[in-house]
Order: C-alpha cells, then structure tokens, then sequence
C-alpha cells in the first residue's frame, strides 16, 4: 500500500463495522490504496464506487445540490460510503449492518480532508 | 458538579475496557477539554457501540464542537436504541430550538420532561419555548410535528400533485418514473429556479448504479442513498420498483432527518400511486 495512505486507511478500518476501506482514482475507478478485510475484493468495489460517485456528482450537478461532500448507500446488509478525497481521488468504505456510520462519516471526513 | 479527572483517569488506564470512559469524557468535556473528550468517547463507543449513553456522551461532544448535523444523527441513533432516552430528547429539543424549529423543539422536550418529571429546570425549558401558551394541559403527540417549510421561492404543486400538503412540497420533492419522466412534485435551487427537468433525467442512472453496486457488493437490497453536498443535502429512494423520489434539504439539517422526511415522501407517493392505478 501506499505509505501515504497506509495510516488513514488503517485507522478507518479500525472502527468497528468496517469491512474495507480504499482510496479510489475517480476518473477510471483504479485501486489507488487499500485496507479490506477478507471476502472484499478490491478491483469492483473500487470500480463500483467510482461509478457511483460519477454519476451522483452528475445528479448534484443538476439538482443544485453543490460538490458531494459524502455519499451514503444504505443497504439492507450494510452500506457504501464515499467521501470525495484530494482532487480525482475518492476516499471509500464498505461497513456491515448495525455499526455506528455517525462516527464511521465522521472519521472519513476528517480523513478524505487531510488527504486533500 | 465536574468529578475529579485525575482519579477517573487512573481507574480507566487501570482499566480501559471499564464504563468508567462515560465519566471521564463527560468530566473532560464538561472542562472544555473537547479533544481529549473525543478521544475517550470514540474509543469507549468502539468498545460499546450499542451502548446509548456512549453515544449521546459523543453526541453531546459533538454538540459542543458545534458539528450540530453530526450530534443530531448520534442523538437520534440514540433514540433507536433507546427511546425513552431522556438526555437525547433534551439534546434534540436544544438543536431544533437552535435550528428555529420550536415546534420539534417544544416535542422532544416535552417528552423529556414527561420521562424526568423532577426536573425543574427542564421543565422552564419548555415553558418558555412554548412562548407563555399553556402547554401542560395540551396532551403530547404521539409523534413529532411535521417539519416547518422552507422560504425558499418555488413553484407551487399542481392540482393532483403527489406531495400536495407536504411540507416543501413543490421545491423539495421530485418524484420520476424509470423512464426520467416527471410524475410529480418539483425541485427548486437556491434562488428558487426549477431544477426537476435536468434532474429527473439523471435520477435513473443513480438508481441503476445504486442497485448495481449493493447487489455485486453482496449488501442486500439497496435502501436509500444520500448525497452530503455543499448547498444542499439530498435523499434518493425508489418508493416503488418503477419510480424513484428525490428529497433534499438544506445542508445544516441532519441527514438522518432528511431520511426520514424522503420516507415520508415515499409514503404519499406510494398512496397517491396507488389511487392513479
């Protein structure tokens, strides 16, 4: 991993609920760094989750909703939260069901504004 | 009265895993010393995350760092765990009298109030955010008042409208078919130009990519999704297989409000669907 990223992932995927975290090029949905846990495959997460954050920042484009700051995918078994990072980079995070997002969004705030 | 840090700080490096973290970071925080506050809260919270107290200790923290959205969500995550938590019905109460929402304000008080009967100054609390109306011989409602709508400028919703008596019906709610055709409501920017054309046509590639993502991520059916941006915050929800609502709110107000007020959008629209066919 990237030793830039290596601390701030680390300490995400210390919360409690976290399955994976990663850092994600926007543009092309390509693993920059990651934390995951057994079971989650890094390759799709990374390309699912920068679809998603395209297509959200087109939609908030359009509905004057700004620049996303956080993005919240509920799930029935967990949820896909992405925080837009440093320019062109996507700070990304998978957690299981029941977990405290309340402090899992703001640990990736905070983080994805010092990765800025 | 503040209890000694010193002495709570032993017993908990004696012992970390012990509850003892709740009255130490409440001791802390009450001193002002919010970030070793924190620091003690999270990691009692990641020890106990369903513990209620933990997460109104942070909630209250987070409150005085004035991250207000932040402690509204732990407060009301709180209330899931436990409704009859008192300490998050006052901490509520005290973010919508600060939000100039007194009616939700007067609600949560009340209830808190109702739960802690012995406290006298709760109970001035809500007398005077009721304003000098008589309010103890008013029965309490069985749930909290629906939102005060918005100033902003919008057009008013049609005749037949989904959303017709909805708060911030007609600026706040958008419902779509699949197709990205409009079937009701209206939503406006700030400055109160129309933005539902422009934004229906993209809500279908949002639901698809949503539904992509949760199925090929083995996380179950997708519930919602909310988007945190920095003019406006906005909830996207499918109330039918083959219609999705937007609802947005300003971005000061807690997102777990605004689930619940898509919900409610859904609900209608979901009644009102079910009326056409």
């Amino acid at each position: 991993m990237t030793d830039a990223y290596a601390a701030p992932l680390d300490s995400l995927t210390r919360l409690r609920g976290i399955r994976g975290a990663m850092v994600v090029a926007a543009q092309d949905g390509l693993v920059v760094a990651e934390s995951l846990m057994g079971g989650v495959k890094g390759t799709p997460l990374a390309a699912l989750a920068a679809n998603l954050a395209a297509r959200v920042i087109e939609l908030s484009a359009r509905a004057a909703v700004g620049e996303p700051r956080f993005v919240h995918l509920q799930a029935q078994d967990g949820s896909l939260l992405v925080a837009p990072a440093a320019e062109e980079l996507l700070l990304v995070a998978v957690a299981g069901r029941d977990v405290p997002l309340g402090l899992i969004r703001l640990e990736m705030l905070r983080l994805a504004e010092r990765l800025a | 009265m503040t209890e000694d840090i010193r002495a709570l700080s032993a017993q908990y490096a004696a012992d970390p895993s012990s509850l003892v973290f709740l009255r130490l970071a409440e001791a802390l925080r009450q001193r002002g010393q919010l970030e070793p506050a924190l620091k003690i809260a999270l990691s009692g919270l990641n020890r106990y995350p369903h513990l209620p107290d933990a997460h109104d200790l942070y909630a209250r923290i987070l409150a005085d760092r004035r991250d207000y959205a932040s402690a509204f969500d732990e407060w009301d995550t709180v209330l899931r765990l436990a409704p009859h938590h008192i300490g998050a019905h006052k901490g509520i109460g005290f973010l919508y009298y600060r939000a100039g929402e007194p009616e939700h304000a007067l609600y949560h008080l009340r209830v808190a109030a109702e739960l802690d009967p012995g406290d006298e100054g709760l109970r001035a609390a809500v007398e005077r955010v009721a304003g000098g109306r008589e309010i103890w011989d008013v029965p309490l409602p069985v749930s909290p008042p629906v939102r005060d709508a918005e100033t902003r400028v919008a057009p008013a919703p049609a005749a037949g409208d989904p959303f017709t008596g909805v708060e911030g019906a007609g600026q706040r709610l958008l419902l779509v078919d699949r197709d990205g055709l409009r079937l009701g409501g209206a939503l406006a920017a700030h400055g109160g130009r129309d933005v539902s054309e422009e934004t229906a046509a993209s809500l279908a590639g949002v639901v698809q990519e949503a539904e992509r993502a949760a199925r090929l991520l083995e996380l179950g059916e997708w519930d919602h999704l909310t988007i945190e941006g920095t003019a406006l915050s906005a909830c996207l929800l499918c109330p039918t297989a083959d219609t999705s609502l937007l609802a947005t709110m300003d971005p000061g107000h807690p997102v777990g409000q605004l689930a619940f007020y898509a919900e409610r959008g859904a609900k209608e629209a979901r009644a009102w669907l079910e009326r056409a066919r």
